[in-house]
């Protein structure tokens, strides 16, 4: 039986999710409402006594001091409106999970006697509104019905004694599990029906090389002696189908493709991501001959670098977009703690240092009608934000760098790239400790967390565009303590030598952790009844590819299991041995004593065809805009410092733990009062040492309306100036790619697929000529490219979008800098030179107009200033320096100015630049390259010795009085604005 | 000869400070310091009769799943050590009459406040009457606080230490007493250690953001009557060096963070003292 315990707020003690709650009511929905209040309810599914449930209540689940609960009858009186919220059955309920625990122990009693805690909350509605309010509060902010269920009471029906009836969100599986067999011999036409049916995401080719290899009479034997047969079995099918996807596979990324330039001219590519990604890296790697200090690029779950002579650097980004479209917090959170284990999965475990994070989002202030299963975008802010937060904050992992970009072309898919860094010895019990190794005999175990139908087929619903059938079951939760336990818990195996490889569960489960690391020995045979559940009814096929989360894969050696599952049991993990690794050359999967999926190793992962694609480029011409430069340069300085793409974005980083683990010396938000922008991230992740990582990114979508080539350029020269900014050095910077595309795959659906395809193409080739041009080498990375919307005749795609991530080596942290103005009488110096570039500008975005004057990367000059501003910043000479991006040089002299709470005189005269005539124009043109320096006076002589080579103007002078003056070429005074009214203006637009 | 003193930092179920905070131990003079797994003390592998400076480092107890600290300190009050008829509650009551000292920090603090260890008046160490909660803004916030020391108090930690500037960076700091009564012995009495403040450090902070949490009279961190159990929301260990500060590059700081003193201030009243 089930009983309700509910806990609320005595009377006098503030509610402030409530009230939290009330302001959104109020703000995102337009609703008057007076008060709201809370109430968290525990429905307990199990055999307690009445004193048992009192002393749970009284115990662990509330607080004396400020909390009162009921038992089995409503705690609730005098609202209006109440809404209950609670889970669908299966979806991951962390505190629930909590409270069984706790009552467990609390009352010493078994799961028999304590089946389950399912958790809901109650919101109590004071204020004029209807039923019909109430729904509109329910579905459109407080429940997302996908993972939730809701029920709406009426204040005057309510009976208090009699409360609310429990309600226990089981899953009831059946007990008839089975395994389908499905004959792929059939027509190409039902070929394509059962991939779509089944959501395989394989295509006709795809599926005919499946047709081809059960036809094959040496694989048919095979198969006849484990008890299989001509047909595919279901979880055959569905490994090969998350193996064989975009998602896992990158087919586009590894295509053959024919591109076809603006003047007609062909070249053939054998792979982007051979030819400009890896290419570039060997390239910088041969370059750098015995001074290589990248360590493992492109074959693990992460790309390692050296840190020191002890210690080596993990990085890894990741997105987790689809899932973040249909429940954002669930999306994010699980987006951030599985970016969590590719590090933590990489070589033989990395200890997690930090994370990153870049939103793209729609603007949170769209006000038209929102297309079919698409959240308003306030909504995908608010839970991204929540998500990352708990999964970052929870996990003890510092949140030190990220940024949030705003286009309304994300409002069908948000982009949420989660970033993670891990250090780990480089040597453990004399091997060293990046990379893997498998032996034959090895057992496979799975550790962490239980599998459940969460998850299934997010490796292909990924793979395609978001559409009317996406599966439901690709929504997962992640729960940040079981993996933080498990991460625990493998520190310690990994330097007891208790295991030989690791890696984690992420896309495809089981299929693809197991399949993959099998590669090391040449096969495997698992038995998937020993798979620990969440609930009884998953079939084979779901328990193998299930993306349950908090599990890592791990090869022990015999002589170890035991040692192994002990310390997992100590330390209150779950750990179980699956099967073994051999050499047989098969992917062998049991369940039982039956077989269900009997796979050629070989076929499995290299049996994808490449595909054939084709790329076509014109480039775009736009309106040139018509506006004159505006008489009032103060109101358009103004008016950028409130756009999105430019405010300050302090309310989401305060939320944001970027201090935890000690080693916090660059912070994201800097100045003289803690509130400036900070251009990148410094920490020191030994403690005892004054070496540190310096960490960046580069993020600017719109330039890839004009040419993705310089897009990619400047999202390469923006990453890596920020690093510079701070104190980092070319020497010894490296570089992450993330590609999030709309779909570049010719097609009825996408009838401009060699266009995007070429505008891919264009960035890869940006990216090779930047990371070789300025040394800094990809390790990793990841594309996701289906980022598109389509539900009926509504399509929205992405703007094709390169994340570009930077993670260096600084020798001292104590020579880093930040980008707020010290001192009065400083100088001001504008480095790099300022082109007319207000193409994709935010400065034209504002005025509607995207023009075609793109800024483009002049490397060669750009890489003499990165070297000599480095050398000047580790002589000591800088006293702040301030990266120019979006919103130009205007914006980056008013940040320099208010973050230092110091005015500025600049004479725009002294500006270098060329071919600039208008004011406007050399305020927010977005040249890349530039940077805003303040030096001491005395520093003078030596600064612009060093700068000799490089083009640097003096350009003013900091002032005591705070108020930012510029003077025009024309030498009459442009602006004049006070920075305490320039900072308030920048920091109202997302300051809720 | 002084005598050795050995630091124990309690960590798992999802604490995540502690490796910071054996730094300041270390950095603050322990002769030992050893980062321990509560599992290791459920299994009596590890006991706390072995240490003489218990550190509860912040994190996130169970997720702070059921309110901050409350699934953990479940865990202190009922879980069993392995083999032995004791609970590992006892070993801390043990700890505290051997009068060693505790420092709770952020939800190391909840924990203390939760199972009743602090205020501890009258020497009953279970009975809570006091309380950390959510946040008047209902949000988690990170950001640096000052502090107004109170050399009234009898806290150890605090001895000497004039001013202080820490960073709070929780969900749930706001700290409520029972009642009126309660209050007002924990400010006679001394109890209330730190305060937050405005950043002249004298007069104590009511409003946001200088309250972070919205605090009944800016209380931050409080201790037992004979301030050898600390607890407080800031935290110490995360200004051990100057380039912790987040003024560092624009302000002239000494080299040692103001955190480290609270570690110090610990250490040195544990080699003098005959324990």
């Amino acid at each position: 039986m089930a009983d309700r315990i509910e806990i609320g707020f005595k009377e006098g003690i503030r509610d402030a999710l409530g009230d939290k709650i009330k302001r959104r009511i109020i703000e995102h929905l337009q609703i008057a409402v007076d008060r709201v209040r809370t109430i968290d309810v525990h429905t307990v599914d199990g055999d307690l006594i009445p004193g048992e449930l009192e002393k749970a209540a009284a115990g662990p689940l509330s607080d004396p001091i400020i909390q009162e609960y009921a038992i089995n009858r409503g705690l609730a009186q005098g609202f209006e409106w109440m809404i209950e919220v609670g889970f669908r059955p299966g979806v991951t309920d962390n505190v629930g999970k909590t409270a069984k625990e706790a009552i467990s122990l609390l009352l010493g009693i078994s799961s028999d006697q304590l089946r389950g805690v399912y958790t809901s909350r109650q919101y109590m509605i004071d204020g004029p509104i209807s039923r019909h309010d109430a729904e509109n509060i329910a579905s459109n902010l407080l429940a997302n019905e996908l993972i939730e269920r809701y029920e709406i009471v009426d204040g005057k029906s309510w009976d208090h004694q009699k409360g609310m009836a429990p309600h226990v969100p089981r899953v009831f599986g059946g007990d008839r599990l089975s395994v389908e067999e499905i004959d792929l011999d059939v027509s190409d036409g039902t070929l394509l029906k059962i991939s779509n049916e089944r959501v395989l995401a394989l295509n006709l080719v795809e599926m005919k090389t499946l047709r081809d290899y059960l036809g094959d009479d040496a694989v048919l034997q095979g198969r006849r002696e484990v008890g299989l047969g001509k047909k595919m079995t279901d979880a055959e099918l569905e490994c090969l189908a998350q193996t064989w996807s975009e998602h896992c596979k990158h087919k586009i990324f590894n295509a053959r493709i024919v591109y076809e330039d603006e003047h007609g001219a062909f070249e053939k590519i054998d792979s982007l991501f051979d030819t400009y990604i890896k290419g570039s890296t060997k390239k910088i790697r041969e370059r750098l001959g015995k001074d290589d200090w990248c360590i493992s690029v492109f074959i693990d779950n992460a790309g390692i670098i050296r840190f020191n002579d002890e210690c080596n650097l993990v990085f890894k980004v990741e997105t987790h977009n689809s899932p973040s479209a249909l429940d954002p917090y669930g999306g994010a959170l699980t987006g951030i703690v599985g970016v969590n284990r590719d590090p933590f999965g990489t070589g033989k475990g990395a200890k997690l240092i930090f994370n990153t994070d870049v939103f793209c989002f729609a603007p949170p202030n769209y006000d038209k009608p929102l297309p079919k299963r698409i959240l308003h975008p306030r909504r995908i802010y608010e839970g991204v934000r929540e998500g990352v937060e708990h999964g970052g904050n929870k996990s003890g992992i510092p949140t030190v760098n990220g940024s949030i970009v705003f286009d309304e072309r994300y409002l069908g898919k948000p982009l949420v790239y989660c970033g993670t860094a891990g250090i780990m010895p480089a040597v453990l019990q004399g091997q060293p400790s990046h990379t893997k190794e498998i032996q034959p005999g090895d057992m496979i175990v799975m550790a962490g967390g239980r599998i459940g139908k969460d998850g299934i087929h997010g490796a292909t619903f990924s793979s395609e565009e978001l559409h009317e059938g996406s599966p439901v079951t690709a929504v997962q939760i992640g729960d940040p303590i079981t993996q933080k336990k498990m991460t625990d818990f493998l520190l310690i195996a990994r330097d007891r030598g208790l295991y030989r490889a690791i890696t984690d569960n992420g896309a495809g489960g089981l299929s693809s952790s197991v399949g993959e690391t099998a590669r090391l020995c040449g096969g495997c045979e698992m038995d998937l009844k020993k798979a620990p559940l969440k609930y009884p009814g998953l079939n084979p096929w779901e328990i193998l590819i299930s993306e349950s989360q908090e599990r890592m894969t791990l090869a022990v050696a015999p002589e170890h299991v035991q040692a192994f599952l002990d310390l997992a049991r100590k330390m209150d993990v779950e750990a179980t041995a699956l099967g073994t690794y051999t050499d047989s050359g098969k992917f062998h999967v049991r369940y039982g004593e039956e077989t269900v999926a009997y796979l050629d190793m070989d076929f499995l992962h290299d049996g994808v065809p490449q595909m054939q694609l084709r790329a076509k480029w014109l480039p775009p011409r736009h309106a040139e805009p018509d506006f004159t430069e505006p008489a009032d340069m103060g109101k358009s300085l103004r008016g950028m410092l409130s756009r999105f793409n430019i405010c300050s974005k302090e309310a989401v980083v305060r939320q944001y733990d970027h201090e935890v683990q000690g080693g916090s010396v660059i912070k994201p938000l800097v100045g003289a009062c803690n509130d400036g922008p900070g251009d990148a991230a410094v920490i020191r992740p030994v403690l005892s040492s004054y070496e540190g990582v310096v960490v960046a990114h580069g993020i600017c979508p719109r330039y890839g309306d004009i040419d993705a080539y310089h897009m990619a350029a400047c999202a390469i020269d923006e990453a890596v100036r920020n690093a510079i900014a701070v104190g980092g050095t070319l020497e010894r910077l490296a570089g992450l790619d993330n590609f999030c595309w709309c779909d570049p795959v010719q097609s009825e659906k996408t009838p401009d697929g060699e266009y995007k395809l070429s505008q891919l193409v264009r960035a890869n080739r940006a990216l090779y000529d930047y990371t070789t041009a300025y040394g800094v080498p990809c390790i990793s990375g990841k594309d996701s490219m289906k980022n598109d919307y389509q539900i009926g005749d509504t399509k929205i795609s992405i703007p094709p979008t390169l994340l570009f991530s930077t993670i260096g080596k600084m020798e001292d942290v104590r020579k880093a800098v930040t980008m707020d103005a010290k001192q009065a009488d400083h100088l001001v110096y504008v480095l790099g030179v300022t082109y007319p570039e207000l193409g994709g500008s935010e400065w034209y975005a504002m005025h509607g107009f995207v023009g075609n004057q793109v800024p483009k990367v002049h490397a060669e000059r750009a890489k003499a200033l990165y070297d000599a501003l480095s050398r000047a910043i580790q002589a000591g000479l800088v006293a702040s320096c301030h990266d120019c991006s979006d919103g130009g040089l205007g914006v980056a002299l008013a940040e320099t100015a208010f973050a230092g709470g110091l005015g500025l005189f600049i004479d725009f005269a002294l500006v270098p630049s060329e071919g600039i005539d208008r004011n406007d124009t050399l305020l927010f043109s977005e040249s890349q390259s530039r940077f805003v320096v303040t030096i001491s006076p005395e520093a003078k002589d030596p600064f612009e010795d060093m700068m000799k080579g490089v083009v640097i103007g003096c350009v003013g002078v900091v002032l005591s009085e705070g108020v930012l003056k510029i003077d025009g070429f024309r030498g009459n005074r442009i602006i004049e604005e006070d920075i305490h009214l320039l900072k308030a203006i920048w920091q109202k637009p997302l300051n809720f | 000869m002084p005598k050795i003193v050995k630091s124990i930092v309690i960590t798992g179920n999802g604490t995540n400070c502690e490796m910071e905070m054996a730094h300041a131990c270390r950095l603050a003079g322990s002769d030992e310091v050893d980062i321990v797994h509560i599992s290791m003390l459920l299994y009596g592998e590890k006991s706390l009769d072995d240490y003489h400076f218990l550190n509860l480092p912040g994190g996130f107890l169970d997720g702070d799943d059921l309110g901050s600290a409350k699934a953990g300190a479940n865990r202190i009050l009922h879980a069993g050590i392995e083999g032995r008829d004791e609970k590992l509650y006892d070993q801390f009551v043990r700890f505290i009459a051997q009068g060693k000292l505790i420092l709770g920090v952020c939800n190391g603090f909840q924990l203390l406040v939760k199972l009743g260890m602090l205020p501890g008046f009258d020497g009953d160490y279970r009975k809570q009457t006091v309380t950390l909660t959510f946040n008047d803004s209902g949000r988690f916030e990170d950001r640096w606080v000052y502090l107004h020391v109170n050399w009234q108090s009898p806290c150890i930690f605090t001895r000497g230490i004039g001013d202080l500037y820490l960073p709070v960076r929780h969900g749930e700091g706001k700290f409520i007493a029972q009642d009126e009564d309660v209050l007002e012995r924990l400010h006679d009495n001394g109890h209330v250690a730190v305060q937050y403040s405005h950043h002249h450090y004298a007069d104590i902070a009511v409003d946001y953001p200088a309250n972070p949490n919205g605090s009944i009279h800016g209380i931050a961190g409080i201790c037992n009557s004979t301030g050898r159990i600390f607890g407080l929301m800031p935290h110490p260990e995360a200004y051990l060096h100057y380039t912790n500060h987040p003024r560092w590059t624009r302000e002239k700081l000494p080299e040692e963070g103001m955190g480290l003193n609270i570690f110090k201030n610990a250490i040195n009243f544990l080699r003098g003292a005959s324990l």
